[in-house]
Parts: C-alpha cells; structure tokens; sequence
C-alpha cells in the first residue's frame, strides 16, 4: 500500500470506507477472540491441565474471548460497519451528517483495538471476565485499568456515531422518504442507537468508579466503608442487557433486507413490527436488567417484577418474529448465500430466544445461572443469530461493496462448517449446563461424567474454526479477484440498490434521488411504478428485472 | 388472505394449548421437585412453540420458491383493521403464555424463598477458595454435613469477593458477597453425597473451590457432630494454653 493510499484512508470522512474500517477492525477482533475459544475448548476437552497448567491464564482468554467479542466485534460490526456503509445509501443521502466526528469515531475504535491487543503483552493482562465484578476486579493483581480505558474508548466511539447516525436519519433523508418508508434495517439501526446514547454513560460511569476503587481509593463498591457490592452489577447490567438489542436489532434489520430482497416480497405488517417490534424491545430494555441479577443477592420483589418484564419481551421479538415469518408467505425465493445464512437465522433466534423463557423464569434460573446453559444460550442469540446475520449481510452486500460475487462453492462450504460447527459446540452445553456444567470453569473435576460432553464441544469448535477460515478466506479473495457482479444482482427495490452504483464514490449517488409517497424500498408488488416514484429512474436494469 | 389468517389462527391456538400438556401435580414444599416440574413443563412449552415454528419456516421456504427468474412475492397488504388484528392478536397470545409461566414461576419463587419453621440453620462463610461451615457453637467444618429429612437453611456472606453457593442436586444457587448475608434452604430428602460448588467468578481457583454435602442418617449425623465436636475441643485448649 502506497503512502497516498494510505493517508487516503486513514484520513477519509467517506462514510463507506470508515465503514469498511470498522469491517476489518471487527473481524480483526473476530479472530484473535476466536482464537481465544479455541484455546477454552481444547482446555475444556480433558479432565485436569490439557494446554495450561495455570488457571489464570484461562481466565485471561475468557476475558478477552468475551469482552472482545462483544464489545469489539458485535457491538462494532453491526452499528459501525453496516450502519456506516449502509444506511446512508438506504436513505440516500451522501455522507453522514458530522464527517469528521465519523472519521474521530473509527480512530477510537482502532486505540480501543490496540489497547485491547496490547494487554497481551503486559505482565499482568485483565482477569476479570467481560463483566468486571468487584471487589475481585479491585483485589485482583490484573490490570482492570485496561479492561476501564478500552470500554472508554468503546464508548466515545460509539456515543460519538449514535448522534452521528441519529441526525443522519432524522435531517438527511432523500427528499421525500417518510417514517414508514424507511427499511427496516434504519429503524433497528436508528433503535440500536437511541439504546447506545441512553445507556453508555452508565456502564462508562460503572466502569469509571471500579477505576476510582482500585487506583484511587474510594469506596464504591466497598462494604467496609460504606460502599456495595451489588451497585456495580446494577449500573453494569443496566446497560449491558439493553447492548444485547445493540446488538439483536441490528442483526434483525439486516434479516429483513436479506428476506425482503430474496424473497421479493413486502414487509409483512411493517407497522406492527417497527412500532411494536423494535420500538417495543427499545421500551422495555431498561426494565429487565435484573434478571442477570436472579442469584445475586437481590430483593426478593424485584426478582419477581423482572421476571415478569422480563417475559415480556417475549411480546416485542414475537411481533418482528410474526413479520419476518410473514415476509415468506407467498413469497418467490430465490437463494444466494446470504440467503442461506438468514434462513438459518431462523431457526437460530427460535433456539436462541426460546432457551431463554426457562432463565426469564426466577425459579428456574436459581439452577440454571452461570452455568453453561446459559453459556449456550447467550451464544445461540450473539454468536450465531447475529453473527450470522452479518456474516449473510456481508455476503448481500459484498456485490454492493466491491462489484463483485462472494458467493460460490468456498462460501456454502463455510456456512455448512460453520452451521453445523455451532450446534455440534453448544447443544452438548446446553445439555451439562442443565445438569449443573458451571461456567468459567478452568477444569471440572467435580463432574467428571461432563468429559465426553466436552470433547463433542470442543470438536464442534474446530469446525467452525474451519468453516470461519473458509469464509474469511473466501471474502479477501472474491474481493479483488472473484466474479464481477452487474448492477442490482439481486434486483432489489432498496435505494442503496437502485440508485448507488457497485463500490459508490464519494457522494453516493450520480443523481441524488427523490422519492414520492408512493416510493416504498419493498415495492416489488409493482416494480415499475415504485422506480417511477423516484425523481431519477435508477439504474438501466434496475427499472425492470434482466430480461 | 384468509386462509392464511385462518391457518395462522389455528396454530396460534395449539401453542397457547402447549402449556397444558403438562399437568399440574401437587408437591410438597420442596423447591427441588417443584423445579423439576415446572422444568418439565417449559420445556413442553417451548418445544411446541419451537416446533410449530420452525416447520412453519421450512414449509414455507419449500413452497414459496420462485418459478422463474421474474416472478415477484404476492404478501397481502394488510388493511389496517388486519395490520392491528395481527398485532394484537399474537401480542395477546404470548403474553397469555408470558402470565402463565410467570404465576408458575412465582409460586416456586415463593417456595424457594419461605424458610419452613423447623429449618436447622448453618452459616456459611466463604473464602478465596474454600468454604466453612459453621454449626453453631464454635464447630466449624470445611464440607457441608446434614441429617436427612431435616430442611436446613444456610445463612451466607464472603470474607473477600464474590462466590456463589451451588448445589445441583438441591437445584440451589445464591451469591454470597461481601457486607450482605444471603440465603438459600433445602430438604435433603436421600441420603448420600452431592457435589457443591462455587458458581461466581472468584479468581485463579474458582473451579477448584468445590466440596461435598453428606446427608446422613440422623444417628450417623449426630455420631459425625460429637466427633467433630471433641475435636474442636481438643485442638482449642493447646491453643489458649500456649497464648
């Protein structure tokens, strides 16, 4: 890479290649954090010392796999790269509103990436899980100031994007495009940051007073003088269960524009499922947090109000749910790898959600918390739903990206590695974690009988092990040498679509477009008349699908 | 259109039915066996939801394949008497669902939570990276020894960070921290040995800070209790002589 390059890139305001930053600074984050799995699997996959005899460093794998994965991988991945390289062309508009602060955003992220990479070589790396628990995050010799400067600087960069993206939306909509003219990925995507700007500066506070208690001396979370244990858990969580829909709306938004577009069909009850889905998760996410909170100690009544809120959001995921299992209805599929990652979604979000109504229940989760049942079940949410979705929005928009095909035998042979990869790690958990298998378990010699369990996890590891490789191989070849895609490929009726060309330039669009009432980005119903609802006519072939 | 309101009616109908497959038996306030039922009967209801739905998915995706290359998909569009219809109707359904399970859940937690009066109670403290029992009276144990058919209640706190207090076969769980005492009670109904481990991140040997709870008979418990008993009478009289 030339210096010219370089500069260009380091210094752009272009929403489209900070977004692909954010791309490769997350995957990036991706692979080092799975790595890291793979190191707690072959760990897992005998009794007593298998690749470390000491226990710390296992804690410190732990640590990264899951901070990193969430906070560096997810969390970035779906509101920095897809909401960065999307959602402007979605709403056709040029840039985003505040450049600059864009460009000062992905800096941030990369120092938090850098950050986080270096306590690798520290002497004494962060130990304290991705949760960070006092006191033992203040009585432990690791540096929690690593793991407290990361997360501020995670969350800079992302309270920094989500003003960024919500005056996008609100001021920057092509002429014409109403509230109920906006893909479904906006309205996740505009949700996903209202959650992020109301609750950062929670965790970012939390994380702050666990800086003050151990490095400065005061007495938060010290019951000796005064403090409690249980605020943090409170302050932390009421944050981070809200990040949990940061990172599931997103990953659902992308769902709908992959369906939509394959199966050629409208939203069914786009209403129901943006003012009730979406907007309903956004309303209840502040009031459940407590239920990572059934076993701590917590008053009795307030485990039982959350448990009942917490039931609850099975009422908003049930609307999206109902709209996208609409969207099949009478629908004309057509496949394309993207595709089959976002029909595996499907029944991904049913695994994942419904293994969460036993651990909504306070009773139930008595036996259940932190053990890897719930292991399993946060993974089949986070690291397969809404993994997956990127990883099938990726392959959607890789034509829209580079001008060219990702798909081919290389990708379907990494999502069936990867497909069934996952279920063959986490159904085997989920079957010790009913039994009592706890979590964040350097070794089990109390339960000797889980072995076999183990071994099949950590087999099931190594095929998505493979199957990433794959997939991440595949994509850094098909972006410079695989088959060149024409215009609209998936002939889809989204603007980024039909009025951006492949690889946009700066600006977007050739002609800004303009849009009527009757303009709707899942207007295939009558094809020609929604590209006639737009002032520019879109792109030859765009008008009308190839002959 | 109707039909697809009328398909989709009928199936919301059997998953709201799905929880009753299971039926309610009664149980003595024993939170353990009032876990494993209401356990049973969630995850009935979470098959049926997970059933109906994924083959719902599959069936679809099979049957609504494209022709050919132009076809497009014919989704109703919903008046807005349907749109609210179909909102309202399934919100109405899960949340059935969602009052259910929680009056279910509820009534254990209340279980879990009452203490019954005749509860013996231990205190437990613990520690990076053990566990002591104390029995009263000065006897203190590093593993856990009760009689059968006695509920015993464990009043906890820690003497440096988190721990929590898991005992699997019981289906107890509770942390201990702190500043604060918590609780957990159980009635151990067999006798025999049961695993009991830590199940909060607590640092380098989290996983090696496990023991076991023997429940006895209650003459072997008593046998158990007198020895100890002399023991620590043994070991604290050299000690007070020498200070």
């Amino acid at each position: 890479m030339s210096m010219q390059t370089f500069k260009e890139w380091f210094f752009t305001t272009d929403h489209k290649r900070i977004g692909i930053m954010y791309l490769i600074g997350s995957m990036t984050a991706f692979v080092v954090a799975g790595m890291m799995a793979l190191l707690i699997r072959l760990e897992q996959s005998q009794l007593g010392p298998t690749i470390t005899d000491n226990p710390n460093e296992y804690n410190q794998w732990l640590y990264f796999h899951g901070a990193a994965m969430v906070l560096a991988f997810l969390i970035p991945g779906l509101t920095g790269f897809f909401a960065n390289y999307f959602l402007p062309l979605m709403i056709g508009a040029q840039d985003v509103a505040f450049p600059r602060i864009n460009a000062f955003s992905i800096w941030l992220f990369y120092g938090a990436i850098i950050l986080a990479l270096l306590s690798f070589v520290i002497p004494d790396p962060p130990d304290i899980m991705w949760t960070g628990y006092p006191p033992y995050s203040i009585t432990t010799m690791g540096n929690t100031a690593y793991y407290v400067f990361t997360l501020h600087l995670l969350g800079f960069s992302s309270v920094l994007g989500a003003v960024n993206f919500l005056v996008t939306v609100i001021y920057m909509r092509a002429p014409g495009i109403g509230w109920n003219q906006l893909n479904i990925f906006t309205w996740t995507t505009v949700a996903a940051f209202v959650l992020q700007l109301v609750f950062i500066p929670v965790l970012a506070s939390a994380v702050t007073m666990l800086l003050f208690d151990k490095y400065l001396g005061t007495n938060f979370f010290n019951p000796e003088a005064g403090g409690d244990v249980l605020l943090y858990q409170n302050l932390f969580w009421f944050y981070s269960h809200p990040a949990v829909y940061v990172i599931f709306l997103p990953a659902v938004g992308i769902l709908f524009e992959i369906f939509t577009t394959m199966c050629k069909n409208r939203v069914f009850n786009y209403k129901a499922c943006v003012y009730g889905g979406v907007w309903g998760i956004v309303g209840i996410s502040g009031f459940v947090w407590v239920h990572h909170l059934y076993v701590s100690g917590m008053p009795d009544w307030l485990r039982i109000g959350q448990m009942v809120t917490t039931l609850l959001i099975s009422v908003p995921v049930g609307l999206m749910v109902m709209s996208m299992w609409g969207t099949l209805y009478k629908a004309a599929i057509t496949f394309n790898t993207g595709m089959l990652y976002a029909i595996s979604c499907l029944f991904l979000v049913l695994s994942g959600g419904l293994t969460g109504i036993p651990l909504a229940l306070t009773a139930i989760t008595v036996h259940l918390s932190e053990t890897s049942f719930v292991h399993a079940h946060f993974h089949f949410i986070m690291a397969m739903f809404s993994a997956f979705a990127m990883f099938g929005g990726i392959y959607y928009w890789f034509p829209k990206m580079f001008g060219r095909y990702a798909d081919g035998k290389w990708a379907t042979t990494g999502f069936i590695l990867n497909i069934v990869g996952v279920h063959v790690t986490f159904i085997p958990l989920f079957i010790i974690g009913a039994q009592g298998m706890p979590r964040r378990y350097w070794d089990y010699q109390m339960f000797p009988q889980f072995e076999p369990y183990h071994q099949v996890a950590t087999l099931g590891a190594f095929m998505v092990a493979a199957g990433m490789s794959v997939t991440i191989l595949n994509w850094i070849v098909c972006a410079f040498k695989g088959k060149v895609a024409p215009e609209n490929p998936w002939k889809s009726c989204s603007l980024e679509w039909t009025h951006a060309p492949n690889c946009p330039q700066a600006g977007n669009f050739p002609n800004p477009p303009t849009v009527t009432a009757d303009w709707s980005p899942y207007g295939y119903a009558d094809r020609e008349a929604n590209l006639k609802a737009t002032t520019d006519p879109g792109f030859p072939g765009a008008a009308k699908p190839a002959e | 259109m109707r039909t697809f309101l009328g398909k989709a009616a009928a199936l919301s109908g059997v998953f709201a039915v799905g929880p009753a497959f299971a039926q309610d038996e009664g149980y003595e306030r024993d939170p353990a066996a009032g876990w494993d039922h209401l356990w049973h009967e969630i995850i009935v209801d979470i098959t049926v939801i997970g059933v109906i739905f994924s083959l719902a998915a599959i069936y679809m995706v099979w049957k609504y394949r494209a022709k050919n290359e132009n076809e497009v998909g014919k989704g109703p569009k919903l008046t807005p008497a349907a749109a609210l219809a179909w909102a309202l109707i399934p919100a109405s359904i899960f949340m059935a669902d969602d009052f259910f399970l929680s009056a279910k859940g509820w009534t254990l937690w209340n279980d879990y939570r009452r203490i019954p009066d005749e509860a013996k109670e231990i205190r437990v403290t613990a520690y990076q990276w053990y566990w002591e029992f104390d029995y009263g009276d000065e006897i203190v144990s590093e593993e856990l020894v009760v009689p059968k058919g006695q509920p015993i209640v464990l009043r906890m706190t820690s003497e440096d960070v988190l721990h929590s207090l898991y005992i699997p076969e019981f289906r107890v769980k509770e942390d201990v921290m702190p500043g604060r005492v918590t609780y957990v009670w159980f009635n151990p109904k067999e006798t025999g040995e049961y695993v009991h481990t830590c199940t909060e991140y607590c640092g380098t040997a989290h996983a090696e800070m496990y023991t076991t709870v023997r429940v006895l008979e209650q003459d072997e418990y008593d046998e158990w209790f007198n020895q100890i008993k002399e023991e620590a009478n043994a070991n604290s009289l050299p000690n007070n002589t020498q200070s």
